[in-house]
């Protein structure tokens, strides 16, 4: 699975994008297991609240199924315009 | 081609007439660009970075594109959004709408504003003499989004 990361949690992972092998249910799922690759991975995951999840380009709840997922993206909310 | 991510600037008026030329009953054109403010909380800023998802925000800036064709009754949309570095002054984000009668253009432009500000995955990282950091989500926009959820805010009929 391709986990993609966007702004200050991309410079915490210190990478943009990883290749993982995880049978994560969910969102949530997930965090817990990449949360548990480095200091920087935690620290980027440590406030839940703030970290919004797309997957497969879609935004989606942090419990949404993962089955079948190809890309999962983790990023702040957004602040364009 | 209703919707660009670029990191070129864009010329307004040329959008505006390549929009409006092919259609003679459009009546109203409304335009909103945003610009980058030199003044923020934190003090003046030199650059502003704009990072987004590659492919995500295109598919994100259409779907608020298909929304508001759907809620309001357009000729034509256009939606420009930048994204790399940019300085105090620059255009970053154009949206023109037009339309038969003014009432539709000027609100679906503000929906559009509201909905890509909440929903386009874009992030801001301002840099000046005190140091850089990322632009926080504001409440505000959440609230301006959220109005157009509202059914008693839906825009009624257009006048002309």
């Amino acid at each position: 699975m391709q986990i993609l990361y966007f702004s200050w949690l991309r410079e915490r992972v210190g990478e943009a994008s990883e290749d993982i092998e995880t049978s994560a249910a969910t969102p949530a799922d997930l965090i817990a297991e990449l949360k548990a690759r480095g200091s920087g991975h935690a620290m980027a995951f440590e406030d839940i609240t703030a970290i919004r999840v797309a997957v497969d380009q879609q935004m989606v709840e942090l419990d949404h199924p993962l089955a079948g997922a190809r890309e999962v993206a983790f990023f702040p909310p957004m602040t364009g315009g | 081609m209703s919707v660009s991510v670029q990191t070129e600037d864009f010329d307004i008026a040329a959008e505006i007439d390549a929009l409006t030329s092919s259609d003679r009953n459009i009546g109203a054109v409304v335009t909103f660009s945003g610009l980058v403010r030199e003044m923020t909380d934190a003090g003046a800023i030199q650059t502003m970075e704009l990072e987004h998802y590659p492919g995500m925000t295109e598919r994100a800036l259409e779907e608020i594109v298909e929304q508001a064709r759907a809620r309001w009754p357009l000729q034509g949309v256009r939606l420009i959004h930048r994204y790399g570095p940019l300085a105090p002054g620059d255009r970053i984000v154009l949206v023109v709408t037009a339309s038969r009668h003014r009432e539709a253009a000027f609100d679906a432009a503000a929906f559009l504003m509201d909905y890509l500000k909440t929903k386009a995955p874009f992030w801001k990282k301002e840099s000046g003499a005190a140091g850089a950091a990322w632009v926080d989500a504001r409440e505000a926009d959440d609230r301006a989004t959220a109005r157009w959820e509202r059914p008693t805010s839906t825009p009624s009929t257009q006048q002309s």
